[in-house]
Formats: C-alpha cells, sequence, structure tokens
C-alpha cells in the first residue's frame, strides 16, 4: 500500500486552491495533488502515492547512486578477474 | 521509464549479489519493514541472490494487514447505515471481518465506493451533500498526509458531510516493540523508504543508536534492495550500527516539511491495536481537538464487535519475524487470498499473500524444514 511510483509532472492548474498536476507513469496520465511538492514544476519527476506526490526524485542524487553502484560493480568485476587469474596462477 | 528501468538492471543485480557474497561470513537477519519491499524480494526472486547465511525477516509494513478486525466490523456497519456513502482504497473491502467483508456489504446493497486518493472521496461528498460519505483512511506516514490534506480541504471548504474512519499506524514504534520482545531476531533493518520520505530519518537514528542495530533505508526497485542488504552486511560484518540513507533520490534527513505540517496540524500521536501484534503505545494517529467532528467512529455510534482470530494463525509471528508462511498448517489449504484466515493473507502486500502468489511454499535453504 506504500506503493509509491515515480511520474513525470507534465502540466500544472490549481483547483479550489490546491496545486494539481497531469503526471505521465509511463504513457498512463493521472491527476496529482503537488501541494507537498510545492517546488515541482513541468518536467520534473516526481514519487506518487495515492494521489499525492510525495517527494520530487533528485535526479542528480539518483543519477550518481546508480553511477557508484555500476562503477563499484565494475570494480568488482575487475577484482574477480584478478582472483580468477591468481587461482589460474597456482 | 526513467527511475525504474535503471533500478531492476540485472546485471547490476548480479553485481551486487556478488559483493553481498563476498563480504558475508556469518549468518545474519535483516528485516525488510514494507510490504512493498517484500513483494520485490519475492516478485524478483532476490533470496536467490543473497548467500545462505542471511535470511530476510519479512517485517510488519502492511497498513491493511494490521488494521484491526474491530475495525473492519465498524467499517462494515458504518457502510451499512443508511443514507452513508463509504469510500475505500481497494485493498481493504476483501480484508474480512466477522460478518464478511466490505465487498459483499456491498453486494448486498451498501454503497460502496473505491478511491484513488482521498481527495476523490471529498468530491464524492461534495457531489452527494444529502449522504454522509466516510472514508477508510489507513495507512502508514505514507498515506497519512494525504487523508489529512482531505479533511483540511473538507474544513477549508466547509464540507460537512464527510468524515474519516482511521486506523493510521506508525512505522518506529513498532520497530521499537519487535526489538523489545525477548524473542527478537532481527540484527539489522532495511528501512521504510517512502515513510522516510515524508518523515525524513532521524527517528531511525535515535531507534539505530537506542537498540545497537543498523538501519539502513532502502528503497522499492530490486537494486534497492540488493544495495540496502549489502550495506546491512556491511556494518554487521564490522560490528557497527548505525542509520543511514541509501533511498537519496527520495528521501532527505528531515523529510518533507509541508506534509509534515498539514500531518500535525490535523492529527494528533493515539495508541492503536495492531492486528497480530496486539496494542502499541503511540503507534498511529488520529484526529485531534480540532477536527474531531470529521471524525467517523464519533459521528456513527456503531457498536464495536471483537472477533477472535483462527486459532490457527500464526500471523502475530510472522508479522515480529518469527516464523514463515510455510510453517503455518493452514497456509494454502484452509488459508488462501480468496479465504483468508489472518492478518498476513488479507492483503497483497501481507506477507502470506506474497509467499502464496509467488508459490513459495518451502524454502530452499538446507537445514531449514519443508512442508512440501
Ligand atoms: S497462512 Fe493464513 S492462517 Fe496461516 S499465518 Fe498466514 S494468514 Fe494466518
Amino acid at each position: 500500500m506504500c506503493l509509491a511510483i515515480p511520474g513525470l509532472v507534465e502540466s500544472i492548474v490549481i483547483v479550489d486552491d490546491l496545486k494539481m498536476a497531469k503526471v505521465n507513469f509511463g504513457g498512463i496520465r493521472r491527476t496529482a495533488c503537488l501541494e507537498y511538492t510545492p517546488d515541482a514544476s513541468a518536467g520534473d519527476y516526481v514519487l506518487v502515492h495515492v494521489g499525492f506526490a510525495i517527494s520530487v526524485i533528485d535526479e542528480k542524487e539518483a543519477k550518481e547512486t546508480y553511477e557508484i553502484l555500476a562503477a563499484s560493480g565494475e570494480m568488482d568485476e575487475f577484482i574477480n578477474d584478478v582472483d580468477a587469474a591468481k587461482v589460474g596462477e597456482k | 521509464m526513467k527511475y525504474l528501468d535503471e533500478f531492476r538492471d540485472l546485471k547490476l543485480a548480479q553485481n551486487l549479489s556478488s559483493r553481498i557474497k563476498r563480504i558475508t561470513s556469518k549468518p545474519w537477519k535483516i528485516m525488510e519493514v514494507c510490504g512493498g519491499q517484500t513483494h520485490t524480494i519475492l516478485q524478483y526472486g532476490l533470496e536467490d541472490l543473497l548467500p545462505a547465511q542471511i535470511e530476510l525477516l519479512h517485517g510488519p509494513g502492511c497498513p491493511v494487514c494490521v488494521t484491526p478486525m474491530e475495525l473492519i466490523n465498524k467499517a462494515i456497519a458504518i457502510a451499512r447505515t443508511p443514507g452513508t456513502i463509504f469510500c475505500s482504497f481497494g485493498d481493504m473491502l476483501r480484508v474480512p471481518g466477522d460478518k464478511g467483508d466490505l465487498l459483499q456489504a456491498k453486494a448486498q446493497g451498501a454503497e460502496i465506493r473505491t478511491v484513488y486518493s482521498p481527495l476523490d472521496a471529498l468530491n464524492i461528498a461534495r457531489n452527494n451533500p444529502d449522504k454522509r460519505v466516510v472514508f477508510f483512511a489507513v495507512g502508514f506516514e505514507t498515506t497519512a498526509p494525504a487523508n489529512a490534506m482531505a479533511v483540511h480541504q473538507a474544513k477549508k471548504l466547509n464540507i460537512r458531510n464527510f468524515f474519516l474512519l482511521c486506523s493510521h499506524v506508525t512505522v518506529p514504534p513498532v520497530m521499537a516493540a519487535i526489538l523489545d520482545s525477548s524473542e527478537n531476531q532481527v540484527q539489522a533493518f532495511l528501512g521504510p523508504g517512502h515513510v522516510c520520505s515524508v518523515m525524513g530519518w532521524k527517528e531511525y537514528e535515535e531507534i539505530s543508536k537506542h537498540y545497537n542495530v543498523p538501519i539502513v533505508i532502502s528503497g522499492f526497485e530490486p537494486i534497492d534492495i540488493l544495495t540496502g542488504v549489502l550495506h546491512c552486511v556491511k556494518q554487521l560484518e564490522s560490528g557497527k550500527a548505525f542509520a543511514e540513507n541509501r533511498y537519496a533520490r527520495a528521501v532527505s534527513v528531515s523529510g518533507n516539511k509541508s506534509a509534515q505540517n498539514i500531518l500535525h496540524e490535523v492529527f494528533e500521536e493515539g495508541d492503536r491495536l495492531w492486528r497480530g501484534l496486539g496494542a502499541i503505545p503511540k503507534s498511529g494517529y488520529k484526529l485531534n481537538e480540532n477536527y474531531k467532528e470529521y471524525d467517523a467512529e464519533k459521528e456513527f455510534l456503531v457498536e464495536a464487535v471483537n472477533t477472535q482470530e483462527s486459532s490457527l494463525c500464526i500471523s502475530g509471528e510472522i508479522l515480529k519475524g518469527l516464523k514463515k508462511p510455510w510453517q503455518c498448517s493452514a497456509f494454502g489449504k484452509e488459508c488462501t487470498p480468496e479465504n483468508p484466515l489472518g492478518a498476513t493473507m488479507v492483503s497483497s502486500e501481507g506477507t502470506c499473500a506474497t509467499y502464496y502468489k509467488f508459490g513459495k511454499t518451502q524454502v530452499k535453504q538446507e537445514g531449514d524444514l519443508s512442508l512440501v
């Protein structure tokens, strides 16, 4: 139930004083309330739960997390290769 | 899709798997708090990517599962009251109470509507001024701000026929309850990512320090879970225990201030009964003095019928990570998602339902009991 899905903010309107947005989830569009992410604007990715954006996805953090993981992954492969080479030497 | 595909990368998952295997020297038990994380673990078979010494315990983080049966009975009684429209998230409709579930009440004529957002329920109230509209407000800290906004708007727009039936629960008190239990087996936690998007993760630093337990705030994609496990094992293997945030793309240290403000404007802390776990002090939210006229329990004076759980059900032990579903004699026999006997089978995110869905009827690891 705490499922929250990233979606792209496409447009924003004010309804009953609430900041509401059309959010695109991989082709499926739904309305979401942006009151809790007042800084979100069109083009941002937000994490939406029960019709409310609960955070703007920090693109820089997302990219860094992924790149660091992927890079240390390569490092591991390198270590694996070195280990394998050592085993081979014996 | 952006920010999904990257965190489902199979090659990266395998890399993380080999890193975890390389640093694991002892057996460790790690609990993921959220039902959504449990679902990812089973859906992607992530346990198969972990060394046999690591056991994942599935925690109590499914709000549908832990909603007490007494409240389901109340919900059904309110829904059956003439002149009422009862609104709920879809997953609550099939939770059995004393005499059937909300879906059955609907088939028998009660006006029950499934909504996607609490604001939809508020709109129903606005469009039906001659009816009393009740929203079944369940959820953890992730959901509570959305429910709070619906009441906040009702007050602002002077909508007087809208009520909440509240069953809000909070994560830190239940983690503390698990750690306080003399039978506790949990050695580290994957922290609840989306709860922390709202609340930040300071509370988890306190728990980590107080109980000397590693807590790694984690997301919900396979890479998020494996990263969480990796950092738990790193801490455990080096004898350290601190809280760390590995879901930085969605979680900041102090969380979402706007959401917290409305939460505190509308609700106050209250004691809560957890299905399968019992009463936990200060483990939920209820409407505060300023919003008490929106409380469905005050508006509808329905009797609270207390129902006994099936004697076969071990969901209390499952919620604490002490047992696995396949250790329950009723699992997949008397108890199925179509006919759930207990808390953890009632929602699709409950541990028993998740095990059932992914056909996990036995454990593959050596030394474990196999029932099938
Ligand atoms: S399988 Fe059913 S009866 Fe057994 S513990 Fe799970 S919910 Fe309870």
